[in-house]
């Protein structure tokens, strides 16, 4: 058995799929709307109650358009927040996020705690379309990719329209979104609302790939996708746009391999979020720390040519 | 066209720092005017740009554009009839975008997501972009896919412009758009505005620091002191105008000395 074998890969591959989403919709508010959305705890986790109790009445296809709009509408909420009521991004954000866990706990009828066992999801739908045992191990990582492939080319689709391109400027220059005739509230608002629908979807995906949901589920989600977020921008170098989004994806998926080499080095599970908070670090401090060792070795080189140049003229001198 | 009747504007009322950055300020602009604005630091030219763009709403007053009541049209709407640029090369572009999506979201107020807001920036349009960049004789129509922030100061006020026109305005209103640039760089820039200002007709007002610019271009000038306008001058006697009268109308009006290094500098110098 190797150091990490085929079924460890693929279970970090699904999660980081998933957690992906999380990642594309940081994506959306913070790089491409510039705006600080920490909403992202509550939302994930208000994904997932909605999809889990959706899911065990009996619709685990329904439930993917209801939690997104569930993540519609506290995007809208947040952003309603900022721009019409003046609340700063951040702290409308936590307000939101602190209010959605009374309204997780609703809808989850009161209890920290909801099983979907016994009831079907759509890994376990798309999983008994074919017996074999391929198919058994596979099914669920293929629908997920199908899923993402679709959403980033959809999203790339999307930043090109021109509500699109209005989002786009509103988080790049607001003084020439105005002078375009453009609301940059209505552009905040879509941006979030897109944003957050993403999140939804993320926590009704992990609610129906876990067959359970935990109010707590949230916790740390927005740490997680923002390291993913970055290990994603620092690939891609804030290059082209479609190379951006499928990066934010990569970075997603390198995140829970880092993640499941650090399981498989036996780190216990108490010390995660220290690794997950040191991983964040490495990747944003990466560029500059190798704009820095570039620059001392050029530094030495050239005290080192320097020196040599000086010395050959006193050589010179005392010849 | 442009008629803005007795506006004032405190800024921080009730305060130390209270400001009367508008005093009763009365201009009519007619069709086709291009009015160049003079006067020292603080005495509200920027201030009346931003009442008029709707950067904020008027104490009292009462602002009228081509005879539609615009005093409470918030900002956003305005900017669809009224063109603007500032001192700052920087501020009506987005560095992160392309230039060909920069026009692209500039064009958006001709359209007003008439052709639906998921619509994509058609190859008509892209052709129309290009012949327009090719205008500004700067090399840009070759460059569409460059980020903006890559270009220069000078580069990109011509591209604001170019944005700020494209869709012609009722109304253009000139920030000092060259007094961050080189002079070679600004002569160019300003050319351009003058010539685009004549071919579609677009009423102007700019403000500059520049003596002898306040009265080679356009056909009036004003000059304003203490949120209120204190010299208008056009037509024959504006033509027959030295920057030394201009001066001395300045001190008059004023009932103090002129005293802005950046004025008494700027008239000694040819452009």
């Amino acid at each position: 058995m190797g150091f990490l074998t085929a079924g460890i890969v693929r279970t970090a591959l699904e999660v980081g799929l998933i957690y992906s989403l999380v990642a594309l919709s940081l994506f959306m508010s913070f790089s491409i709307l510039n705006v600080c959305d920490l909403s992202t705890d509550g939302c994930y986790t208000l994904g997932c109650a909605v999809g889990a109790v959706v899911t065990i009445a009996g619709h685990p296809l329904l439930a993917i358009p209801l939690a997104m709009g569930a993540g519609v509408c506290s995007g809208f909420v947040t952003a309603t927040l900022q721009t019409r009521f003046g609340v700063q991004s951040i702290l409308a954000g936590i307000i939101v996020n602190t209010g959605l866990y009374t309204i997780n706990l609703a809808v989850m009828g009161f209890s920290s705690n909801v099983s979907i066992f016994g009831t079907d999801t759509i890994f376990s739908m798309f999983g008994s379309l074919s017996p074999s045992d391929f198919w058994h191990d596979w099914s669920s990582l293929i629908l997920l990719f199908v899923i993402l492939t679709l959403l980033c080319l959809i999203i790339r689709w999307f930043l090109s329209t021109r509500l699109g391109l209005s989002i786009r400027a509103t988080g790049d220059s607001m003084a020439m979104v105005r002078a375009s005739s453009i609301n940059p509230a209505v552009m905040i608002t879509a941006g979030l609302c897109l944003s957050n629908s993403l999140t939804g979807l993320a926590g009704c995906l992990i609610g129906q790939y876990n067959k359970t949901c935990d109010i707590n589920l949230g916790t740390g989600m927005v740490t997680v996708a923002l390291a993913s977020l970055v290990i994603g921008e620092t690939i891609s170098g804030r290059r082209r746009m479609t190379l951006r989004i499928f990066c934010v994806v990569l970075g997603s998926c390198l995140y829970r391999m880092i993640i499941s080499i650090a399981l498989r080095l036996n780190v216990p599970t108490e010390a995660f979020k220290l690794v997950s908070a040191v991983i964040v670090c490495v990747a944003i401090a990466a560029p500059e720390a190798r704009k820095m060792v570039g620059f001392h070795a050029r530094k030495a080189a050239a005290v080192y040519t320097r020196r040599k140049v000086v010395r050959g003229g006193e050589k010179d001198a005392e010849n | 066209m442009l008629k803005i009747e007795d506006i004032s504007k405190t800024f921080h009322p009730g305060t130390v720092n209270e400001k009367k950055a508008l005093d009763h300020l009365t201009l009519e602009l007619m069709d086709g005017d291009f009015c160049t604005i003079v006067g020292s630091n603080g005495a509200g030219k920027s201030t009346m740009f931003n009442a008029i763009a709707g950067s904020f709403y008027c104490d009292e007053g009462y602002i009228e554009l081509d005879g539609e009541d615009i005093t409470y049209v918030p900002e956003h709407k305005r900017s669809r009839y009224i063109g603007r640029l500032f001192q700052d090369p920087l501020m009506g572009t987005a560095p992160g975008m392309t230039i060909e999506e920069n026009l692209a979201v500039a064009y958006l107020r001709s359209s007003r997501f008439r052709q639906g807001i998921f619509s994509r920036v058609s190859r008509r349009e892209k052709a129309m972009f290009r012949e327009h960049l090719s205008l500004l004789g700067m090399g840009l129509e070759d460059r569409m896919s460059s980020p903006v922030g890559l270009l220069s100061g000078g580069q990109r006020q011509a591209l604001t412009l170019l944005m700020a026109t494209m869709v012609t305005p009722k109304l253009l209103m000139l920030d000092e758009h060259t007094a961050a640039l080189d002079p070679g760089t600004a002569a160019k820039v300003l050319a351009l505005t003058d010539q685009i200002i004549k071919e579609r007709h677009i009423s102007c007002l700019m403000v500059t620091h520049n003596m002898n610019q306040a009265l080679e271009m356009g056909n009036r000038t004003i000059m304003m002191s203490d949120g209120r306008i204190v010299f208008d001058v056009s037509g024959s006697e504006r033509e027959n105008m030295t920057v030394g009268d201009l001066l001395e109308h300045f001190a008059a009006g004023a009932g103090r000395q002129f005293n802005n290094d950046r004025i008494l500098l700027s008239t000694r110098q040819e452009c």
